[in-house]
This record gives structure tokens, sequence and C-alpha cells, in this order.
């Protein structure tokens, strides 16, 4: 009984992984074949294997993008990070006053859809002169990532037993380093977790990218964008390009997938 | 215990700071440094554009000191960076590509630089060479605000093997009932009778649907911006797209727009295909087109019009806030020059030549040769279609398959989204007509 759950959990497991890899599959697929055989319907499996869509990207010039992206994406993290962690502190092991409210003003500040501010963020931006201007739009992404990062590793820091920060406090451990040597080991995974969220959703981010930056600071989502052909073929280049821009990510996934494995391994939490 | 917290926040501060000050910092770096001046163009993706992109190497080496950037954007993007940069007067683009939607929206809004003296004065230049629908449709009270870069009008593409084989002729001309009688009898299995846009949007489904209303004797609002999309003329054409669809189109039509009609007949899967005169360029490319050579192009089909073709052009335009000015109209006069189509014929190829907005294009004979397919028909429809009066009856504005007026992109999308349903067999063509009559009320009673 017990072994036919466990195949239909692996079987559904599968299904599920291989629903959610598919697209992926695909655009990778796509994109080593020519336009037309990209366009043909129904698809072709035996299409010819080419590269030229990979040297059209490159043609095009793609470094900056992924450069500005990548400035952009590690920038607002390491930010979010720095500034996240003490704040969870403060939210779970040496609770401040009133904490149910601090964090209800955090995810507040995620309530109004990033459409809606828009213009004022746009306005302001002009007048200090920081339109198209990467440090701005990293700076953005930390502030519109930061909550999520205070709440989740809010819910990590709750997991640590307090009895080991408070052995640490008997034996003479400072705030420094009650933090940095022994809550912070302790979630480490956690704290990977939401570094490749943020991660993600900075490398990710389209609407602000394209309204706020026009050439210096322009990052990949747009420039991806702008293979979208209104008139011609273009289902081919823009998977080679997509490709190439979702490596980073999956890099940091995979950077960051070992981080997890070890840090559940060290034991403390459990 | 409390210093550890305080310094632990005045870091968390110092850092915000810091980062503050590089990002204000940093926005001045990129400034020209001596006399040279840097061009920011926005533009659509499209192929010619590519093109000039390709070839501002040699306007660059014309002119010392100038460095033209392109920023290649998705269209609905372009719109929506383009237009929060004009009308907050930011000034980060020296030239914008601007559809012939908007340039008379912007034109009147004094939000675009007036180019009729400069390009006046300029004898070489010859204005007067440019198509003159298509600088009716960029003119207000008769002052041109932007320079046409490339022009389309629509037209019928039919695969003539397939006509050929089944006994047909496509007259020059046809009506609308003959191309359904067509459709009907070239419809097969796996082959589409006709590939019609489908897809909910006031440039995709609307693009072609609107003119079809106005051959029909329908049009978006009368003469006093009452709205007309309940009248018996806009439901009869609706009903005859969304029948014609359903008779002899592609499956799925919603699906469908420009690219969609481009891969479905140049692999043969649809014998007829109405839609943007550009495409003929396409489909006549050996190396993206099984159909090339194979083709036959006739006016758009017509009913109670004599002409029925729409307008669209791709435009530069100087945003009223460049501090490059200058420059940035040297490169717009540059790039829709007669000495720029040489260029791109000698260059790259004569079927790349940006098409539709000079008449003198039509008279190279390379060009003429190259595009022999297409070329004729593209001038005569462009010549012949009347933006001041596409429909039956007169309308308060200029323009064929828009209503140039910033609510008319929010009302195309809604009924167009409406339509779509119909052609999807989710409501009826009444329906979806009756509740797309209280959007462009709406939307008309701004303008009265």
């Amino acid at each position: 009984m017990r072994r036919l759950r466990n195949v239909i959990i692996t079987t559904a497991t599968w299904v599920l992984v291989l629903l959610f890899f598919f697209p992926i599959a695909w655009m990778i697929v796509t994109s080593f074949k020519s336009e037309v055989d990209a366009a043909a319907i129904p698809p072709r499996f035996d299409a010819a294997f080419t590269l030229e869509q990979y040297a059209a990207v490159f043609d095009r010039g793609m470094t900056p993008y992924l450069v500005n992206s990548l400035m952009a994406s590690l920038g607002s993290t390491a930010l979010v990070l720095v500034l996240a962690v003490p704040a969870a502190y403060a939210l779970s092991i040496r609770p401040i006053r009133r904490v149910r409210d601090v964090l209800f003003f955090f995810i507040s500040t995620r309530f109004l859809p990033v459409a809606a501010s828009i213009l004022p963020v746009f306005f302001i931006l002009k007048s200090l002169g920081a339109l198209d201007n990467i440090t701005a739009l990293g700076l953005l992404y930390a502030v519109m990532n930061l909550p999520i990062a205070v709440w989740m590793m809010r819910s990590f820091f709750s997991e640590v037993p307090l009895e080991i920060v408070e052995a640490g406090q008997i034996d003479g451990a400072g705030l420094r380093t009650e933090l940095l040597r022994i809550v912070l080991p302790i979630v480490l995974p956690g704290v990977a977790a939401v570094a490749l969220i943020c991660f993600i959703f900075s490398w990710n981010e389209y609407f602000l990218a394209t309204i706020l930056t026009t050439f210096e600071a322009r990052t990949t989502p747009p420039f991806l964008a702008s293979f979208v052909d209104g008139r011609g073929q273009f289902l081919a280049v823009l998977s080679a390009a997509s490709t190439l821009a979702v490596l980073p990510v999956i890099t940091a996934g995979w950077i960051a997938q070992k981080q997890l494995v070890r840090g559940l391994a060290m034991g403390a939490v459990k | 215990m409390l210093t550890s917290s305080r310094s632990l926040a005045a870091g968390a501060g110092l850092v915000i700071t810091a980062l503050a000050l590089a990002g204000c910092a940093g926005a001045g770096g990129d400034q020209p440094a001596g006399g040279d001046v840097t061009l920011t163009l926005a533009t659509v993706n499209n192929p010619q554009m590519k093109d000039m992109e390709e070839l501002k190497g040699e306007f660059e080496k014309d002119n010392p000191g100038i460095t033209v950037n392109f920023v290649q954007m998705e269209e609905g993007d372009l719109r929506a960076a383009v237009t929060a940069d004009v009308a907050s007067g930011a000034g980060q683009y020296d030239i914008v590509t601007v559809g012939a939607y908007e340039v008379p929206q912007w034109g009147a809004q004094g939000w675009l630089t007036d180019l009729t003296d400069v390009l006046a004065d300029d004898a070489e230049y010859d204005v007067d060479d440019i198509l003159p629908p298509v600088r009716a449709a960029l003119s207000v009270d008769g002052r041109q605000y932007a320079v046409p870069f490339y022009g389309e009008s629509s037209i019928l593409m039919y695969n003539k093997e397939l006509f050929d084989e089944a006994g047909l002729e496509m007259p020059n001309e046809p009506t609308w009932q003959e191309v359904a009688e067509f459709a009907a009898a070239l419809k097969t299995d796996d082959r589409a009778g006709i590939c019609l846009r489908g897809k909910p949007g006031w440039g995709d489904l609307f693009a072609p649907l609107t003119t079809v209303v106005q051959t029909f004797g329908g049009n978006w609002y009368d003469s006093d911006w009452n709205a007309q999309v309940d009248s018996p003329e806009f439901t009869e054409a609706v009903q005859f797209y969304v029948d014609l669809l359903a008779e002899s189109g592609q499956a799925d039509p919603v699906s469908f727009s420009f690219t969609e009609c481009l891969n479905a007949l140049s692999s043969g899967k649809a014998a007829m295909w109405y839609d943007a005169s550009v495409a003929a360029s396409i489909l006549e490319d050996p190396s993206s087109s099984e159909v090339a050579g194979k083709m036959g192009y006739a006016h758009a089909p017509v009913y109670k019009t004599e002409e029925s073709g729409w307008l669209w052009s791709w435009n530069l335009a100087v945003p009223q806030t460049t501090k490059n000015a200058d420059a940035a109209i040297a490169f717009v006069k540059w790039a829709t020059s007669k000495e720029y189509h040489q260029l791109v014929g000698e260059t790259l190829g004569w079927t790349r030549v940006p098409p539709g907005a000079r008449t003198s294009t039509y008279e190279i004979p390379e060009y003429k040769e190259a595009a022999a397919a297409f070329a004729p028909i593209t001038l005569e429809v462009m010549n012949a279609v009347n933006p001041e009066q596409p429909g039956v009856d007169p309308q308060p504005w200029v323009g064929i398959q828009y209503v140039p007026i910033p609510e008319f992109q929010d009302v195309g999308n809604q009924v167009a989204q409406l339509v779509a349903d119909a052609i999807a067999g989710r409501s009826t063509v009444e329906d979806a007509l009756a509740a797309g009559q209280k959007i462009a009320q709406a939307a008309g009673e701004k303008q009265q």
C-alpha cells in the first residue's frame, strides 16, 4: 500500500516537473531553429539545427543589458539582505514593541500596484535627474523586495531555538556575535532562499525597467521584448535571447540550492 | 547592547544614503563631452528600423560629433515609454518613432517639433515627394509634425497557384461578397480559405475590421461624435466578418494577428489574406516563404465604397523637449531622404527600401524591378485611399482604421474583446456591439 502511494507520488511529481519544464525546453529547442521552422504549424521535429539566432542576438549587443540586469539584481539583493537580517532579528528573536503593527506596515507597502505609483516615481526620478540610472533602478528593486524579504526572513528567524541564543548570551556573546555567529548560520538556508527570490524578482522586472530606463541603464527584460516584431517572424530569435537571459537565474538557483542543502544538513533547526 | 542595536541601524542608514547619493551622482555621468552630441532614438523593432540602425554609421561619418543610439522596443512598450517621456517633458529621447495614430494628437498638444518650415525650406529634401495621403494624416491644420519613415496600406493577398487549380480568377478590385465566395471554394480541411486577424486589440482585430465596417457604410462615430457601433451597417459588417471566419477562415481565429497569418500564408496553409501591404515583401522572400513567386495581389475588398485600404505609417518625430533639436532634425531628414533610399538599395538590397513613404522610390528602376510583384499595387492603393473620408459618410477626424483621440486605444481594445468573444462563439454580434456602443459613446461625448 505504502509502495503504491510512493509510486503515485513519484509519478505525480514527475508529471508536474515535466509540465513546468516543458515551456523552457520548448524555448531552448526553438532557439536552435530557423524562423521558418519555428513558425511551422504543426511543429517540425526534424528542423535543421542552427546557431544563427544566437549570432543575431549577439549582433544586437546583448552584453550591456545583461550587465545592467546583473548590477541591479545583485546590488538590490545585497542591500535587501543587509537591511532584512537586522529587521527580522528585531521582529523575532529580540522583538521590539508592536511587532504585528510593524509587520503590517511592511506588507502594506506592497498593497498599491506598481502601475499606480509609476507616475510619482517617474517624476521624482526626473527631478533628481536619476532617470535611466541603474543605481536608481536597483534601489527601487530593493525597496520593492524588502517587505517580502523581511516577512520571509522573520519566519525563518522565528524557528531559531531561543535556548541557543540564550546559551550564547550566557557565554558573553555581544549582539554582533549573537547575530553573525549564532543566528545567521542557523538561518542561512532561509537567507539563501530570500536572496534567490529577490534576485529572480529583480532580474525579471519588466514594467519599471521599460518606463524608467532608456539606453544607459536598460535591462534585459525590455531588451527581450524588443525582439517582438509587429511585421515579421521573431519566435526563434526571441527564444535564443530568452534562453541566454535565463542562464544567470539558473546559475543563481543552482548556487542557492547547494547552500539550502548544506544549511539544512547542519541540523540545528530540527 | 543598546549601543550595538543603534550601530546596526546607523549602518543600514548609511548604506541607504550612500546608495541614494550614488543614484543622483550617476545621472550626470552620460552628458556629452565637448561639442559632441549623442542622440537617443526610440523605435519599434520592425525590419526597416533595424536597417536604419545598420546604416546609421553613414550619417555619423558625414556628421562628425553626432552619435545616434537606438533603443528598440516592443510596440506597446514604445507607446508607454515615449508617452511618459514626452508628456512629462523628461526629454530623454531626441527622436521618437510615432505611429500615424499619435502624430496628430501629439502635434496638437504641442509635444512635437513643427517640421513644416524646416522641410519646406530644403529644396533638395523635396517634401512634396512624400505620398499625399500619408502627409495629410501627419498634419494638423496644415502643419506637419512628423515624417513618414515607411508607410503601408492594406491589400488582399492570394495564392495564385491555388486560384488557378480551382479555375478561379481574382479581379483587381474585388468585392467582399466575391472574396467570401472564393474563400468558401478554396477552404479545405487543412487549409483556410482566408486568413483574417481575430486577436483582440485596436491595432490587431480592429485594423482590418474597421476598414470592413467603413466599406459596409458604418463607422465608429457620426459627424457629431455620436457612437455608431450598434448601427445596422456596423453590425452587418461585423456579422459578415464573423461569418466569413466561421465558414472559411483559419481555426482558432482569436489567436491570429499579422504574424500568425503571415506564417499560415507562407506555408501554404491559407489561400487568401487581407492585411498590411508590407507583408507582400516578406511573402516574396524565398528564404522565409514557400509561396514566393506564387502570390497575387489585389486592392482591399470593397462593398459600398470605391477603395477600402487602411493607411498606416511609422514616422520619425522630434519631441519639443529635446536639447539637440538641430542634430535630431538633421538625422530625421537623412533617414527619410531620397539618398537614404538609394543607400538602402545599394548596400542592403532593393526589396528592403522603406515602402510607402516617397513617390520617387517607385520610380527607381532597380526598386521597380526587385519589387515588381507588390510595388505598383502598394503605390496605387496608397495614393487612392482617403484618410479624410474613408467611409460612406463624412467623419470629423483624419484617419482610416483608427480614430485619433486618446480614448480610442481603450475603446478599440474593449470592443475588440467583445467582438472576439462573438468570433469565438461565446456571444452574439448584437450583444457584443450593444455593449460596445456604450463604451464608444462615453468616449465620443468627450469630443462633443
